[in-house]
């Protein structure tokens, strides 16, 4: 049988997948201080459960800002191609997809087989991604994972800084005004969504549009953006490892 | 596998510095300028050595920044800050330099080293289309004409200038016959080396000895393709620069591009081929016909833009072009602006898609830029 294995080493967590022709297992890490280290250990993670070793495996992937590690991968591909292939096997229907990650966000269109066309990357500032959240939630006292909840039935707050450094600043000024914090919350992810979906527009989505990365569990956060984009979003089975599983598509079709 | 003629170009900035000192030794005048709108014949058949000032590198930023806003195009900082620190032997040696009004950033800046060379500033109309033109061209090559008669106490002449048209035409025709040995696929020579030659050119106080460098590295390279060998992989997708110059120093997105595998065939900036490709007409009055050549340089600080539009349809079809990438300098407005305009362009009429990378001469972008070209390459 021909196995193959993508490995997705990002900033703050490392994915792996085992194909085979399907998705066999993932899992995923922290990525720590040392991503070639987070490489070897998801890989053996991966791979013992299975009765597999590495001589088992025709081809390993690497994806994600880790995937420089000399020497530790058969082949890599970007996070980008990544990304589109393990959306378009999980939902083929999807014409794109938008990933809010923990330092960048993605907005990807592609077309058959999962083939990029075009793509927009915001990273040059926390803008737009987790890490804007992240540090919002923190002003407020909060955990990333309790916003959706706060935020659900709130009248959102109006937040124009985009930076997360001047929207602290912004974010205080409205606790003293009095302003709810679900209504900041509220806010704030529309500040997101209003954000991502300025980079969508550069891309031209018709129909249904993949919502991936950690961020993809906010339900509110979903639909503000379905509501902004004007498309359908739908968060394919876990989200994470979408790059992960793509790499490791990628690998099996070589 | 790289042509050995190459060391010639490797250090042909680095000896221009010695030989700006020598020449002002011998008592030859030098001038400087900063653009392709400049009319270099003028300086050259004024008896003097014309030397690019345009800068490309980090270094002098964060004197600039002393007096210019942070938030400024890199070129226009680095060449103020290169200017002004006296590290610059280009222009420390420069008897006086011809600028022009192009875009903001530049015009203001131009205002500002005025105190530290005399200089004349061309004004270049920003709309393509102006009625008056030529005239208004022709008015400004005189205008220039009667500075260095002045300044440098010589006079140009109509029999000077047209046999420095005439060599430089020559040296035009060159330079392109270099750029079209990347029509081959593989490309037999590596945009970063194309860009040392191109670059060169303005740095450079022996053309003879130039030109006859550029034809060693034309026959050298038809010698290599003819054994098969070349700057790039057979695999390798062949890409085009355009966008704002891209000096030596300050290729790190070519770098990129072409440690992923990718072929750089050409650059369609200032840089690049935007100066060279149309000639200067030898029938005409002289300085009607450099009246009339400078006023087609197809940059993005002229509006509209079409001759830009024009030029890469031709380029990407006779190249064979798979993908376009666009360096947008930080601040660059027109350019930057323009970008989006260029990708429907190519997209709608070649079906040829654009990465855009914005960015400026600090190294700390590389990895963003590296994931961007690596999608683009993978997307190709
Ligand atoms: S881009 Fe335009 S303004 Fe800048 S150097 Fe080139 S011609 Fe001059
Ligand atoms: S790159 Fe753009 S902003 Fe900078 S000098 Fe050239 S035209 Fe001006």
């Amino acid at each position: 049988m021909k196995w193959t294995v993508g490995i997705d080493i990002g900033s703050v967590s490392t994915k792996a997948v085992l194909f085979n022709g399907e998705q066999v297992d993932s899992k995923i890490i922290p990525t720590g201080w040392s991503p070639s280290q987070a490489g070897q250990e998801v890989l053996e993670r991966l791979l013992k459960p299975q009765g597999l070793t590495r001589d088992d495996i025709s081809l390993l992937v690497g994806t994600g800002y880790g995937r420089i590690q000399q020497g530790m991968f058969d082949k890599t591909f970007s996070e980008i191609t990544c990304h589109a292939r393990g959306v378009h096997y999980l939902l083929p229907e999807a014409c794109g997809l938008i990933d809010i990650g923990g330092q960048d966000s993605k907005v990807i269109g592609f077309g058959e087989k999962g083939k990029v066309e075009d793509f927009v990357l915001n990273d040059k500032c926390a803008a737009g991604t987790g890490r804007f959240l992240q540090v919002t939630a923190q002003t407020l006292g909060l955990e990333v994972s309790q916003l959706s909840a706060l935020a659900e039935d709130a009248d959102p707050a109006d937040i124009n800084s985009m930076c997360a450094v001047f929207a602290e600043s912004e974010i205080i000024g409205l606790l003293a005004q009095g302003i709810t914090v679900e209504s900041i919350v509220a806010g704030l992810l529309k500040s997101i969504a209003k954000r991502i979906s300025v980079m969508a527009g550069k891309i031209h989505f018709q129909d249904t549009v993949a919502f991936c990365g950690g961020v993809a569990q906010n339900q509110v956060l979903k639909d503000l953006l379905s509501q902004e984009i004007g498309c359908r979003l739908a968060v394919p089975p876990c989200p994470q490892a979408v790059g992960a599983l793509g790499a490791a598509i990628l690998g099996y079709e070589l | 596998m790289r042509a050995q003629t190459m060391a010639y170009f490797d250090q042909l900035i680095p000896s221009g510095m010695v030989m700006a000192k020598e020449a002002k030794e011998q008592g030859r005048n030098v001038v400087g300028y900063y653009c392709v709108f400049s009319p270099i014949e003028l300086i050259e058949a004024a008896g003097a050595v014309p030397v690019g000032l345009c800068a490309t590198k980090q270094e002098p930023i964060a004197e600039a920044e002393k007096v210019l806003p942070r938030n400024l195009c890199p070129l226009v900082k680095s060449s103020y800050g290169f200017a002004v620190s006296g590290k610059c032997p280009f222009f420390h040696f420069a008897d006086i330099v011809l600028a022009e009004t192009t875009c903001d950033g530049k015009k203001k800046m131009y205002e500002l080293l005025a105190e530290h060379k005399p200089m004349i500033v061309l004004d270049i109309p920003n709309s393509s289309n102006l009625e008056d033109r030529q005239a208004h061209w022709v008015k400004q090559i005189y205008r220039a004409k009667d500075y260095f008669e002045k300044n440098l106490d010589v006079k140009i002449s109509n029999e000077k200038l047209a046999e420095v048209i005439r060599t430089y035409n020559e040296e035009r025709k060159l330079l392109m016959e270099l750029v079209s040995l990347n029509k081959l696929h593989p490309t037999p020579i590596s945009g970063t080396d194309l860009l040392k030659v191109l670059w060169g050119r303005s740095f450079q106080f022996k053309r003879d000895e130039y030109t006859a460098k550029v034809k060693e590295l034309i026959a050298e390279l038809k010698e290599m393709t003819a054994k098969g060998e070349g700057a790039s992989q057979p695999s390798s997708k062949r890409i085009l620069i355009t966008g704002c110059p891209t000096g030596t120093g300050q290729e790190k997105v070519m770098q990129v591009i072409e440690e992923a595998g990718g072929a750089i065939v050409l650059q369609e900036s200032c840089s690049g081929i935007k100066g060279l490709v149309d000639l200067v007409s030898e029938e005409m009055d002289p300085f009607e016909a450099l009246a009339e050549k400078y006023s087609k340089i197809p940059c993005s600080c002229s509006s509209p833009n079409t001759g830009r539009f024009k030029l890469l349809s031709r380029l990407v079809q006779e190249y064979n072009v798979d993908g376009v990438v666009d360096i947008t300098l930080q601040a660059c407005h027109t350019y930057n602006i323009e970008s989006y305009s260029i990708k429907e362009h190519l997209k709608k009429n070649h079906n040829i898609p654009l990465l855009q990378i914005e960015t400026d001469y600090s190294d700390a972008d590389r990895q963003q830029i590296k994931l961007r070209v690596d999608a683009f390459l993978e997307m190709l």
